[in-house]
């Protein structure tokens, strides 16, 4: 097996993996980086995301008042240490991507725009039209272009972690090309693999998106925080699941049901504001987690409007005229005309929450340091906790970007000094994973369908583990999700090609989300309790007496995993009550 | 919910069993809806799980999709069955090498990209404290259209250049290059014309303007490699022609 | 190794027969045969009128003929092609940036027009064409 040696691995090119290795390269440009992906990195997620990155720049903003937005946004369960450090390096990590030639809107006057953002008091959310998480990407793709230190393994499948001494070593990855195993040495290793959005059935996440960075570290004993924890974005299309940005209701756009009543004001998000008048923070602009969940209830109520594609809301930005919608909204506007064949000038676009985004992930510290050492995750896949029980729009961005550059730092930290590596036993360990993709192509004896496997999985996922969930729901999906796991040790793979064969990649994924999926469930039957995103009817009210705490799964094989709780690090704010209606202060 | 059954003839191509690449005909129950990735997700998922092809976003916003659709380059997430009455023939994206299925090597693309120096080179170094270079709404748009770029490479499966001599650099690279050119804060004109203003650059290209016929985000590559003809043209006259040769 | 990337082959003769818009390119293309033949032609206009009135009149006479007739009209079709298909894609090359907008393409291409009709009329009157 060819051994590839470098000093910093990162697996996955996305916002948070660029900006990891863009720090790496400029700290110490003698450092080998090596950039491994599955995709070539302008194909990552974050060039999906629309609506943009919050940095406090306006003279009547504060730190203080982002690190309470998002405090508050996230129902207390974020670590408050991690969100003073994100908001005071989010307007830094911005300006920086400025620099480096992001197309970020402008004020007449020649300064960076900011538009007004769900759950954000102040205007502070950086805007590069509606196509702002693809503008960041590829500034920073291009950007990397510059430094020779960097070496990339595109269309490199990541499989598994090499850890000796107690150490995080490297990784075994496949080149997709050609089937070739290969094994990295490297001193430390960042995983920037993204989240795992996939598990549902419906859910604006790329066919990427399967968790396979949060797999590896769960599978190397490090745990996963809080990954009950997901977020529905209240307006995704009905048929595809694609994203509407939320900045369709930060221009103005309003959501109604059948009736036309703009119902949010009957779930404590009221009084209702004046058309095309959004007040921050309120109604359209109330935090994710409780538009979604105002949904669940309209629908309950039969309120919802019977379509083609299932039961909607309606999101209407009539109001907001065709100059407006072309200038800030015109992916929005290509999307539902090309999808849907509706033109959001002339009607109101019908809509319903979708999976979106995972607070949960593999556990880190403010620093991006996971517990084993020389392992460090930034970006979806890692959980800090900066987003809590429920993400503010816009705080993703720029996550990436200052969470990346940290576990760049926290790398170069833990990379002076260190003994050589003992070459024999990370082979050793390579050689499992050679013996496990060797077993999936020699089997004969198979007897589960691999899409049938995952059809079960994303089945259970949407009955079970959706924006409100019972006792006897989460223990039928644990149960289902432990069934499909063993069952998956007789997968068959069909295609036993050695070139780019994404039967085998997709096999290897869903062993990915089986593994998340069982953190997820086994988290969220644990916690009984509702917070932010995880919302049960059995136990409807926040504790925080047992459960301002992080879930912590840990892996144990087939075995059920073990679930143990952390402390939420509380400094300056103690939990307090969710105010979004309009009269609050 | 209507349905529709659709023949897809699709290219195969496995390098380990075959010497070349030959069609294969599937019929798959499709919604009218769906555009040609969800038929091929359908083959793939319950007809035959050993064809490859890439794709993600199914928005057309990350480029992975491209392929031949009834001899056209298409995002295959952006190609709708409603605009294919009949049999549906996908190919791999044209002028590239078959890896397997529709699959291709995008090697030479990514390496034309990074050649042209596709990064901001600041004209005037700023430090971050001093807050962002300004550029008023009408600098941004003057540049904005030619950052829209998604890299699908249509563009090049359109090209006949391309097809024609493999060395020409190419519609998007070359206008990723532009759009840096035209950014108010960029000073890196003069180190990217001797990558783009060369005979594999910007002269290779006749204007036959196909690819902005078929870039799915309107981007125009024929109008930026025409613009930085022109701006090439008057910088070898001002060269030549202007007593001290100034650019 | 396993990989066996399969390259394509493209016809160097007959590319341009697999897809209309590269039909359409080539005839714009192939205007410059016949504008070039008639270059040709007014330089041998040119040496007749140097060997005087006689012979350049009797120039004049043999083009008169009907194939010469038929010919010069073709000419002036791919002329008209190609001047059109040029003005048509010129705004491409020639972006008009006002304020936020940019100038809508047809202006620039009107603006052609109108220079081609002044010069044709200058250069008929100068022909004597009153």
């Amino acid at each position: 097996m060819e051994t590839i040696n470098t000093d910093v691995a990162i697996i996955g090119a996305g916002g948070a993996g660029l900006r990891a290795a863009i720090a790496l390269a400029q700290a110490d440009p003698t450092l080998r980086v090596a950039l491994i992906s599955k995709v070539y990195p302008m194909r990552s997620h974050t060039c999906a995301a629309e609506g943009g990155a919050a940095g406090v720049i306006k003279s009547d903003d504060s730190f203080d008042m982002h690190f309470d937005d998002t405090v508050g946004g996230g129902d207390w369960l974020s670590d408050q240490d991690c969100v003073e450090y994100f908001v005071k390096e989010a307007p830094k990590e911005l300006m920086q991507l400025e620099h480096w030639g992001c197309p970020w809107n402008r004020e007449a006057d020649g300064s960076v725009a900011v538009r007004p953002f769900g759950g954000m008091k102040k205007q502070r959310t950086w805007f590069a039209a509606d196509k702002s998480g693809f503008h960041i990407l590829h500034t920073l793709f291009q950007t990397t272009l510059q430094f020779p230190s960097i070496t990339r393994y595109d269309e490199y499948y990541a499989l598994d972690l090499l850890v000796d001494d107690g150490r995080c070593q490297g990784l075994t990855a496949m080149e997709m090309r050609s089937g070739l195993i290969k094994q990295f040495h490297a001193k430390a290793v960042i995983i920037a693999g993204g989240g795992a959005g996939r598990m549902f059935p419906f859910t604006t996440n790329g066919a990427i998106k399967t968790g396979d960075g949060m797999a590896m570290a769960y599978r190397a004993g490090v745990p996963l925080k809080d990954m009950e924890f997901v977020q529905y974005h209240p307006t995704g299309l009905p048929n595809t699941g694609s994203l509407l940005t939320e900045a369709c209701r930060g221009e103005g756009g309003v959501l109604v049901n059948k009736n036309g009543r703009r119902y949010l004001q009957d779930y404590g998000m009221g009084p209702e504001t004046p058309l095309g008048q959004p007040q921050l923070k309120t109604m359209e602009l109330g935090p994710r987690d409780r538009v979604s969940q105002a949904y669940w209830h309209e629908l309950q109520k039969g309120n919802t409007v019977s379509t083609r594609w299932g039961e909607c809301v309606l999101m209407d930005m009539r109001h907001l005229g065709e100059k407006k919608i072309n200038e800030r909204l015109p992916l929005v506007r290509e999307l539902a005309i090309a999808y849907l064949g509706v033109d959001i000038v002339t009607d109101a676009v019908p809509i319903r929450p979708v999976v979106h985004y995972m607070m949960g992930g593999i556990s880190t510290n403010t620093k991006a340091a996971t517990p084993l050492p020389g392992l460090f995750a930034a970006g979806e896949c890692a959980c800090v906790s900066l987003n809590g029980a429920n993400r503010l729009g816009s705080n993703s961005l720029v996550e990436l970007l200052v969470f990346g550059k940290s576990a760049a730092m926290s790398a170069i930290e833990h990379i002076g000094g260190l003994p050589a590596p003992n070459a024999a036993a990370l082979e050793a360990r390579a050689a499992q994973t050679q013996a496990r993709i060797l077993d999936l192509f020699s089997r004969t004896d198979g007897t589960e369908s691999m899409s049938g496997l995952r059809k079960e999985m994303t089945d259970t996922m949407e009955k079970n583990v959706g924006i409100y969930r019972t006792e006897a729901g989460l223990k039928e999906a644990v149960d289902k999700i432990a069934q499909l796991r063993q069952r998956y040790q007789h997968v068959v793979l069909n295609d036993r090609s050695n070139v780019f064969n994404t039967d085998l990649f997709q096999v290897l994924e869903l062993g990915c989300m089986l593994d998340c999926a069982e953190a997820l469930t086994v988290g969220a039957l644990a916690r009984k309790e509702s917070r932010g995103a995880h919302q049960r009817l059995d136990f409807t009210e926040r504790d925080d007496e047992h459960y301002l705490r992080h879930s912590m799964v840990y892996y144990q094989g087939l075995d059920t995993p073990r679930v143990d709780y952390l402390d939420v690090v509380i400094t300056k704010s103690p939990p307090g009550v969710r105010d979004y209606s309009g009269g609050h202060k | 919910m209507n349905e529709r059954l659709v023949q897809l003839e699709v290219l195969r191509y496995n390098p380990e069993t075959d010497t070349e690449p030959h069609f294969q005909r599937y019929e798959v129950t499709c919604k009218e809806e769906w555009v040609v990735l969800d038929a091929l997700n359908a083959v793939k998922e319950s007809i035959d799980p050993t064809l490859n092809y890439r794709w993600s976003c199914h928005m057309a916003v990350c480029g992975s999709c491209g392929m031949m659709v009834n001899g056209e380059p298409k995002l295959s997430c952006h190609a709708f069955l409603r605009d294919y009455p009949g049999v549906i023939r996908v190919e791999p994206l044209a002028n590239f090498p078959i890896e397997r299925d529709l699959v291709t090597v995008a090697d030479d693309f990514i390496d034309k990209l990074k050649r042209v120096k596709p990064y901001l080179i600041p004209a005037k170094p700023k430090a971050i404290e001093e807050g962002e270079y300004k550029q008023t709404p009408a600098q941004l748009m003057k540049y904005r259209q030619f950052s829209m770029c998604i890299n699908c490479m249509l563009c090049y499966a359109a090209c006949p250049e391309y097809a024609l001599q493999p060395k020409f650099i190419g519609p998007a690279a070359i206008t990723l290059a532009h759009r840096y050119n035209l950014d108010s804060r960029d000073g890196g004109r003069d180190e990217r014309q001797e990558v783009v203003a060369t005979n594999e650059g910007v002269w290779e290209c006749s204007f036959v303007g196909a690819c902005s016929e078929v870039c799915p985000k309107a981007v125009d590559p024929a109008g930026a490699l025409q613009q930085v003809k022109v701006a090439s043209t008057l910088d070898w006259f001002k060269e030549h022609l202007l007593p001290g040769g100034s650019k | 190794m396993s990989r066996k990337p399969f390259v394509r082959e493209v016809s160097t003769t007959r590319w341009y027969f697999k897809h209309p818009r590269y039909l359409r390119y080539m005839s714009r293309e192939v205007t410059c045969v016949f504008i070039g033949a008639f270059a040709l032609l007014l330089l041998c206009a040119v040496e007749r009128l140097s060997e005087g009135q006689a012979a350049y009149e009797s120039f004049l006479a043999a083009l008169q003929g009907p194939w010469s007739v038929a010919g010069l009209v073709v000419v002036l079709v791919f002329a008209i092609h190609n001047a059109t298909s040029w003005f048509n894609v010129t705004p491409k090359a020639l972006p008009v940036q006002i304020g936020e907008e940019f100038l809508p393409g047809k202006f620039i291409v009107i603006a052609h027009y109108a220079v081609w009709v002044v010069a044709t009329l200058v250069i008929l009157y100068f022909a004597g064409v009153r």
